[in-house]
This record gives C-alpha cells, structure tokens and sequence, in this order.
C-alpha cells in the first residue's frame, strides 16, 4: 500500500517552519491525552495477543514479532495448526488510509507556461491509498501461507505477496523453504514502514537507480518471486537467509530474462545488552543478473516477452544495524553499496511498456569510456516510543554516486537526499483491530534530475490520515 | 495561513476523533469492569543470578506483551481472557502451577523466570525467550505488585531433587504400579491420555474447566506446562501444580518412588524417543508385574523370635 505520489513541491522555508510547528503542537496534544495502541488482527485474532506484542507500532516487528514470523506465523505453542483455530475464524485483514496530504514539486514539466518550460505544482486534498487484503497462517503445522492482494488507489489489483513455506523442516528452525512472490529478508522492511508518502513511505536505498540505468531489477524494496531458504536459532538471536530469484522485479508471466536470476543472502547476530535491550547486527547482498538483448517482432524494438538474454550483473550489499537504547529510543541503520554493469548504466535492460528503447543485438558497443556505475548510501531510521500507542519516526536517507557510467556527466547527478519525520498515535490497544492516527512529513532532494532543465529537484509531502485495519 | 489553517483544522479533527473514540472503546472492550483504578506499581524487585530485576521498568513490556490475557490489574481479566482455554494466570491470588517449592507457598524468582522464558505448553502463553535476561527479570518483579502475598511472605525454598536413578524395567514396573496406586489414572486415564472417569468434572481454583495432561500427545518435542525434562516432572509430583487438581506427593512417595513414576511416565509418551521408551522396547513393549526385590521385614507377632535372635 503506498501513495506513489512521487512529485511534490518545494516550501518556502519559512512556510517549513510553521508546518512543523503545528505538527508539534499536535504532538504535545496528543501526549497529553495518551492512554492506552494495536497490529494484523487476523494473527491477533487467532493468538489473543494484543498487536503490540508483535508490533513496536503496527506494521513495524519487534523481536518478537520477527520470530513469530521465521517461525512460519508460529507461536509454536501446540496451538499453530488450524484443528485448534475456532471454526468461525477467517484469517483476513484489510488496511486502507483515509488521509489529507500536501504534495509538492519546485520542477515540473509544462508546456511554455512561464518560458522555462518547468513549474512548481502544489496541491492538496482528500485522498486514499491504496487497499490491502492479508490473509496468511498455517494450513497445517509448520506449514504457512501468506497471500496479499494488494491495490492502487484506483482498485486496480495486483498479488503483492503469494507464498507457502515449509517451516521448521526436519524439525529444525534452522531449515525453512518458501516458495513463490514474497519479501525479501530485509531486516529493515519496507512492506511494514511506518510511513506513507510517496517518497517516505519507501527505502531510497532499497530502489536506488543512477540516472539513466535501466536496471530495474536491483529493487530489493519489491517482493521478488523466488525460492527462500531461511533459519534462526530457536530465540531468533542469529538469523540467515538466502533465495534465489528470477530476475524481473516480481512481475509475473516471464516477461523479462528467459534464463535470468538473482540471489539475496542475509546473516544477522542479535546481542543481548542488558537494560539496554537486544542489539542486531547483520549484513545483506543481492548479486544477479539480467538482460539486455531482446529478440524483437513487429519492429527492432518491439520485444518479445521472456525472450530476454545477454545477461549482465549487478549486486547491492550492505550491513545493517539496529540498536535499542532503553526502552523507549531505537536507531536503524543501513549501508549500501551498489554496482551495474556499464550495460545497465548506459539504459540498457529495462522495457518500458514491452518496447527495449535500446537494444543489446549482436554487434552492439557501448560508448567509448561507458563504465560500471556505482554508488554508496546510507539510512538511519531513530524512532522514539513513548509508551505502546505512540511513536515518533525519523529518517535519514542519503546516496551519492561514486562513480557514473559515462565520463564527464557531474559527479552528484542523480544524488539522493530524503528526511521524514512524523508520529503514529493508535487511540486504542486490542487484540481485534488496529487505528492509527498517522502524521508524518517528508523532504526529498535529487540532484540535477529536474526534467527540463537538469538542476536540482526538490519534493515535499505532508500527509495526516487514518491508518486502520481490521 | 489558508494552507496552515487546513493542516490544523485537520489535525484536530484526528484528535477529536481520536480521543473521542477511545473511551467508548475501552467500554465495549470490558463492559463489566467498570472503571479502571489507578494502578500503583510498588517498588518490587526480583534477582535471578546477578541480575536485579524492578517493577517500575517493566510497566511498559507488561503493558505491550501481557495486559492483553492477564489484565492491566494482573486479575486476569485481560480483553482477551474471555477466549482462552486455558485461562490466564490470576496474578492477584499469586497461586502458581510452576513452582520448585512446597505446595501452598510462593514460587522463587527463577521459578516465574524459567516460565516466562519456557511459556506454557498447550495454552495461549508464548516463549518469550526473545526478551533480554533484564526483561525476564522486571517482569518478574512487576507480577509481584498485584498480590499483597509478596510483601508479607517469603519465597518457599526450593525442594531438593536427589540425583536420577538409571531407567530400568523394574522402575517402570513400579511406576506403573504407583500410577494405579496413587489414582494417577481417575483424571490421565489408565494410558495417560486424559481421559480418565474423573477428567471431565475437574476444574481450577476458580472453577474454570480444566483438561489433564494427556500424554500420548505430541512426540520428541512434547512438552509439560513446567518443563521437559525428567526432574521437571519429577518436581510436578513433589511441588503440585497450585490452582489445579494435581496434588503435591511429597508426603506421600519418597524420592526413589517418584524418578520411578517419572520413567513409566515417559512410557506414555509413545511417540517420544528417550531411554525409558528403549527399555520398554528391549523389554518387547510389555511392563512386568512388579516384583519388590527388597520387601520390608514382614511384621513379626509379638512372641516370635528372629532366626537369629536370641533370648
């Protein structure tokens, strides 16, 4: 579920400043008048666990919310098989938000307007994102289900998530195997943000592509379809995974690569640090490959889907930290460095709308002095929860490219700077549904990628809503 | 100002909405409670090792990972209490099934420790073993402020467990020879698989239907409410399980006797690899009658004489 509302606009700073501090005279209400928060309910439900107990604040996990996850969305309390689930009980959940925002961009393309042939667009209003329907849990003991289809704001469906996974295999945590389009095993998730908007509500770093590339494939942000293996000791203190995946950025039908794959490896160690909490540190890799020549029919670019080949690679890697300080103050961080073959950087790969703008046929070079692009970046997301039902959110995402494919372009273009902050405050704490009260704020800077005139491009988004499921 | 008034106007409207929402919720959720006291968290602690756990820091996880089943009160009477079979644990009698120590007297420390990191079998209680050893600790100090037990009585010691005798035929035998004895069957039933005559008229101290442990469940990884291993048992006879039929023996069986229910009770678990089972099997799957090899002197009438005895 996500707003997509990628183009916002550029405040005057002053007007920043009084934005902010209505949102914090808001905040200071609201802590005022805080009393008790929520999470999926269908899992809720099923267990009679509050949403807390595996949520730092829905959809966010906690530790233990992680484990009840790798355990195959076990307790493994002799209570998981669905012989013991009562018979009235539908493992559904819908999200949806009703929501105000304010969304800005200082460049847009226009037609002559102002003669420059770029403009400033502001708008705001009423809205929705787009609607979710969860349903997962076991069919039998250590055996799990998990399928989300999932909407635009128009209700124009997609399977976001369709998955089985043998949990537990041999009886052993450490041996699990999923089948079909699932997450990857980010220990930082981008399918449970605490944000919305268009630019906040996903990782930067998880979609990063230098400008031009046309690796689409690399976005480790996207459910993938695949097979996982993944294990955990039994208190979910040392984790790993690794899947391998087609490589088509989770589209169904092949459309892409005939013989093209990828694969995403994980390890992570969590420490116990005394009054300071579970500390977990880990590290994550996505190497593959994909295509960039393309058997065409009804024209040299009209591409025959699936009939991708000439494969070239890419991999992101990186290491992630997330340290709890207390009880109430914990800090995410993720590094990235990410490299595409020279092919991917100069635009081949990608088909938009099943046409290859270029087209690795036999005999085809690249520019003189075409090299692999590569960048690094970095992600830190505080948060800050005053008591179950509320939290505040942070984050700070930057990536700068270190080396662009062709020599001469500016060494900053396409360079990433993003702020959010906002706060979730859940009015109520069951076991049965969750609400919350979302306000957050992004800032999102891109260097030289204004459409027009190639200098710098600026967004912005406030966004209030409801966030609830049920 | 167009702009920012839009943004408060809104903003308020959520709160309104919010806050208004909140106490009709809390009415529906618990329509018989009335209204919730104010909760004073004593200043209670609890040292598992070297490690002091403190009520006030736990307030929050309590409140996160607990109130749900157990209540915000500790009575048991959480929103989701009215769905769990079995019920939660009333904190505010402090009558635990888990104990080291005597029947009737309050667990140790590591007692309610162990069971917040080993859960509780075949009910709603999940292992917590993803929380820190501080965690564990607090809210073992923050149980202690529902009952005003905890601050007039002290701990029961914890009992002695001798070391376990090696699982023989014979000690199965006479297991199973005090299964028959001490009644075990009236509620396990006479192959341990709860369903004795008696099992469908028990119930807990609050008079909520209770099923006995049925042993055949499960396989290598079956566990009891308190435990898995063998002293585990062993300390379910000695100690009782409070709150719940199943007595304490401990004035009733000596310690060799209860490692001897110990084993044939392994027997019923028959999907369960261990050594008790082996012997069972070495022995072609049949349990002999017991014989005593060590009878006690026979009471002698008061005018015979020992063989050996002498005037």
């Amino acid at each position: 579920m996500r707003m997509w509302a990628q183009s916002h606009l550029c405040q005057k700073p002053q007007r920043v400043t009084s934005v902010l501090a209505a949102a914090f005279a808001l905040i200071f209400l609201i802590l005022g008048a805080s009393q008790s928060a929520s999470a999926l309910p269908a899992f809720a439900r099923k267990y009679g666990l509050r949403c807390s107990a595996c949520h730092e604040s829905w959809p966010m996990l906690n530790f233990f919310g992680q484990k009840f996850k790798d355990n195959g969305y076990q307790l493994m309390n002799d209570r998981d098989a669905p012989i013991w689930q009562n018979p009235g009980y539908w493992p559904v959940t819908f999200r949806i938000v009703p929501l105000w925002h304010r969304v800005s961009t200082n460049k847009v393309r226009v037609d002559a307007g102002d003669g420059s042939g770029e403009s400033k667009i502001s708008s705001s209003g009423f809205d929705l994102t787009g609607l979710d329907f969860h349903t997962g849990g076991t069919l039998e003991k250590n055996i799990s289900f998990y399928v989300l289809p999932s909407s635009d704001a128009t209700g124009s469906f997609h399977f976001e998530t369709v998955m089985a996974r043998l949990d537990n295999v041999f009886g052993s945590p450490w041996l699990n195997v999923k089948l079909g389009k699932f997450e990857l095993d980010n220990l930082l998730s981008e399918k449970r943000p605490l944000t919305l908007t268009g630019n906040g509500g996903i990782y930067q770093l998880y979609h990063f592509m230098p400008v031009g590339s046309g690796n689409i494939f690399g976005q480790m942000g996207d459910n993938q379809l695949g097979v996982e293996v993944m294990g955990h000791s039994l208190n979910d203190r040392t984790r790993y995974s690794a899947a391998l995946l087609s490589s088509n950025d989770g589209s169904v039908g092949l459309p892409y690569g005939a013989n093209s794959y990828s694969g995403f490896f994980t390890a992570s160690q969590a420490f116990d640090a005394g009054r300071l909490g579970v500390q977990r540190l880990g590290f994550y890799a996505m190497v593959g490959e994909a295509p960039t020549t393309w058997l065409t029919d009804g024209g040299p670019n009209a591409a025959i889907a699936g009939s991708g080949a000439g494969n070239k690679g890419y991999s992101r890697e990186g290491f992630v930290g997330q340290f709890y300080l207390g009880q109430h103050f914990d800090l995410t961080v993720v590094t990235q460095h990410g490299s595409d073959s020279a092919w991917f950087g100069q635009g081949y790969g990608d088909l938009i709308d099943g046409v290859a703008t270029l087209n690795n046929t036999p005999g085809t070079v690249l520019p003189a002095g075409s090299r692999n692009p590569t960048w690094n970046g970095v992600l830190f997301e505080p948060h800050y929860v005053y008591n179950p039902q509320l939290i505040f959110i942070g984050r700070y995402e930057t990536i700068r490219m270190s080396q662009q494919s062709t020599p001469g372009t500016p060494s900053n273009l396409g360079n990433i700077t993003s702020y959010t902050v906002g706060y979730r405050y859940n009015p109520f704490m069951t076991s049965r549904a969750g609400l919350a009260w979302h306000t957050e704020y992004n800032w999102f800077h891109q260097d030289g990628t204004s459409p027009v005139s190639n200098t710098n491009l600026t967004s912005s988004e406030l966004l209030m809503g409801f966030d609830f499921d049920f | 100002m167009r702009f920012i008034g839009a943004i408060l106007f809104t903003a308020m409207l959520g709160l309104v909405f919010a806050a208004g929402f909140t106490p009709r919720a809390s009415a529906q959720d618990a329509p018989d409670v009335g209204p919730t006291p104010r909760l004073v968290v004593k200043p209670m602690e609890s040292h598992i090792g070297n490690i002091t756990g403190h009520a006030a820091a736990a307030k929050s996880d309590y409140r996160r990972y607990c109130a749900g089943c157990h209540g915000d009160l500790g009575d048991a009477n959480g929103e989701n209490a009215v769905w769990l079979d079995p019920k939660p644990r009333d904190f505010t009698i402090a009558t635990f099934k888990c104990r080291s120590t005597l029947t009737g007297t309050l667990p140790t420390d590591e007692d309610l420790y162990n069971t917040i990191q080993r859960g509780i079998t075949n009910s709603n209680m999940p292992v917590w073993n993803t929380f820190t050893r501080q965690q564990r600790a607090d809210l073992v100090a923050y149980i202690k402020i529902f009952s005003p037990r905890w601050e007039k009585e002290k701990a029961g010691d914890p009992i002695k467990v001798p070391a376990e005798p090696p699982v023989t035929i014979d000690s199965i035998a006479h297991g199973k020879l005090l299964f028959t004895k001490l009644e075990c069957w009236k509620c396990h039933g006479p192959a341990g698989k709860g369903d004795g005559p008696s099992a469908g008229t028990l119930t807990d101290s609050k008079d909520n239907p209770i099923r006995p442990y049925n042993f055949a469940l499960g396989k290598d990884d079956s566990r009891f409410k308190c435990g898995n291993t063998n002293e585990d048992i062993y300390k379910i006879f000695m100690t009782g399980v409070d709150g719940t039929p199943m007595p304490s023996f401990a004035d009733v069986i000596q310690p060799n006797d209860a490692w001897d229910l110990v084993h044939f009770l392994r027997t019923l678990q028959i999907n369960r690899h261990g050594k008790e089972n082996e012997v069972l099997s070495a022995a072609h799957g049949a349990i002999p009658p017991y014989v005593d090899k060590n009878p006690p002197p026979a009471a002698a009438p008061a005018d015979n004489k020992s063989p050996g005895g002498g005037h």
